[in-house]
């Protein structure tokens, strides 16, 4: 009895939303909670407020800086992003099509993918020197793994129905693959590329702090990392909030998109 | 037979699907497992023949290698006259699982796109002849629905749309109503038949059930398990395929008499009270 008058009372305290519009509703407290609290603690050397990493965010985008890093930072992104994509489907490709390959794939992802893909920095330096190579270096390492991982995973969860299915009518080779266990395996797949792309931004950001020399050529992670050794905190949160801020894009507008489009459309969401 | 494989030889003296003394093997881990021994049979030309068995008696797995999924161990499966290597669009499958169909195309596309690979036509008249298709099976209205919106029946329905769009030589079917509700299989059946008897299609249909196998068969197939072997073979009179006539009751007894008799060894006794049991069936022959 208690509960059931409750209930009913507490929902109407907070108005419906939908779900976009509570993520902007939390968003403002976190800021406003942000704000207050660097206020009151009064220390921008620590913690600037909201409001000066804002501020300092539209400087440094204004200056033309933070364009520039960020330009940087996606331009090594990319490419590892995409070496990444095609090394996965090949060992993939491999492992669907042989044994040999399947026990390749099994023997090299349980190897690599628990080795943090900074741990292979030192190594990197060594073969390619400083420079974009390196970081392009250490990026495939974080996309590859997880991704040939969970696309392997997704065909080898392919129904054995749906696969007698497709060869039933006349699916082969190639054909087999594009249009049957591609398809069947994509909410594996779209998870794995979306699980590459995050290891991906955050190998980056990381290794571009330890990038001391080429300056010039510097990213997002060079940026943040300057700007703390001059105490420039404010720039600091400002590079920080970049990095989240590119991060939450591209999960809203690529992969929530991309999942929108094919696997929720086809009721095949894992 | 003293017929060959060649393209002149008259099409009524090569069955559309012989299976010669076919035996089937699944080789695991604990061993190896017989699953259908020393099988033979032929279907003739716009026959239904029921392969009809307890659950575990291997008849899925002798419809997997007449499309071709599964190698026989020895003996041989020919398709008119050629023997079966690979799976092809020439034998249509359709399965008892649900998942058969693909889940990013719709109930027309997943026709057309069957009928695209397998008979080379174009998008636009695979596309017509897939929506002709779906309205055949009643599902006219749900041609652009994917497949997970639809219903157990309604995704069967589409599956063997699909298969007839296709026209092979011989449509498999492995169970397909078993995983329905005892009403949508009884309007399903009757659906099934009724297609087969407009297009005149050749089936080998797989069932546990007798009276599935006596409504849709004009012949019946009888495997007994462990491993699986034919028991008996009856062929279905026009009358007896009308479900609750005297002769489909007599047929349904005998049939079931022949299983239990089998399954409670009662050796003898089964085989000689069948003419009494069941005057309307024709027993071509007992084997085993
Ligand atoms: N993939 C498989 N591997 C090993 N044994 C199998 C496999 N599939 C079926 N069997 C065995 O073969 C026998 C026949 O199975 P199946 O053809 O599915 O029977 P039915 O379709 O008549 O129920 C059973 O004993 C089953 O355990
Ligand atoms: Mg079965």
């Amino acid at each position: 009895m208690s509960d059931s008058a409750l209930a009913p009372t507490a929902r109407h305290v907070l108005p419906t939303l939908g779900p976009g519009a509570r993520r902007l509703v939390l968003l403002v407290a976190l800021a406003l909670g942000w704000e207050l609290y660097a206020r009151w603690l009064g220390n921008s050397l620590l913690l600037p407020t909201f409001l000066e990493t804002l501020a300092a965010l539209w400087e440094n985008l204004r200056n033309g800086e933070l364009p520039e890093r960020v330009r940087a930072s996606l331009a090594i992104l990319l490419s590892g992003y995409a070496i990444g994509i095609v090394l996965a489907a090949l060992l993939t490709a491999l492992a669907v099509l042989n044994r040999w390959g399947e026990s390749l794939l099994g023997l090299l992802t349980a190897m690599f993918n628990p080795l943090p893909a900074i741990a292979l920095l030192p190594v990197a330096l060594l073969w390619f020197g400083i420079g974009g190579s390196s970081l392009i270096f250490v990026t495939v390492h974080s996309v590859l793994w997880p991704l040939a991982l969970a696309c392997h995973a997704g065909f080898r969860a392919v129904p054995a129905t749906l696969r007698m299915a497709g060869r039933n009518i006349g699916l082969t080779g190639p054909a087999y693959i594009v249009h049957l266990l591609i398809p069947a395996a994509l909410p594996s797949i779209l998870s794995g590329l979306r699980l590459g792309w995050a290891f991906a931004w955050r190998t980056l950001i990381a290794a571009e702090m330890v990038f001391g020399a080429s300056a010039s050529e510097g990213g997002l992670g060079w940026f943040i990392f300057t700007n703390r050794s001059q105490l420039e905190t404010a720039n600091v949160f400002a590079g920080l909030l970049t990095v989240i801020l590119i991060g939450l894009a591209v999960e809203t507008f690529v992969f929530a998109t991309l999942n929108r489009f094919t696997v929720q459309r086809w009721g095949q969401e894992a | 037979m003293g017929w060959s494989p060649e393209r002149d030889a008259p099409a009524a003296a090569v069955p559309p699907l012989s299976v010669e003394r076919v035996t089937l093997r699944y080789h695991t881990d604990a061993g190896v497992v017989t699953a259908v021994e020393d099988v033979s049979f032929t279907i003739a030309a716009g026959e239904r023949l029921a392969l009809l068995g307890p659950s575990g008696c291997g008849k899925s797995t002798l419809l997997r290698a007449v499309g071709g999924f599964l190698k026989p161990s020895s003996g041989e499966i020919r398709l008119r006259g050629v023997p079966v290597r690979t799976p092809g669009p020439d034998r249509m499958v359709v399965f008892q699982e649900f998942d058969q169909l693909l889940p990013w195309r719709t109930v027309a596309g997943n026709i057309a796109f069957a009928l695209r690979r397998a008979r080379r036509l174009g998008r636009a008249e695979a596309d017509a002849r897939a929506r002709e298709w779906a309205g055949r099976v009643g599902l006219g209205a749900f041609a652009d629905a994917y497949p997970h919106t639809l219903s157990g029946g309604m995704k069967q329905r589409a599956a063997i749309a699909r298969a007839f769009a296709v026209q092979p030589d011989i449509l498999l079917m492995d169970e397909p109503f078993a995983a329905l509700d005892a009403l949508s299989r009884r309007r399903m059946q009757d659906e099934l038949l009724n297609l087969c008897e407009e297009t005149g299609a050749t089936c080998l249909f797989v069932t546990h059930a007798i009276d599935e196998a006596i409504h849709v068969g004009t012949r019946i197939l009888v495997l007994t398990p462990h491993p699986g072997r034919v028991g008996a073979e009856y062929r279905v009179s026009d009358d007896a395929r009308e479900r609750g006539s005297a002769a489909f009751g007599a047929l349904e007894t005998e049939i079931q008499q022949r299983i239990f008799g089998t399954l409670a060894s009662r050796p003898a006794s089964g085989r000689e009270g069948r003419a009494a049991h069941a005057p309307d069936a024709q027993v071509i022959a007992h084997v085993g």
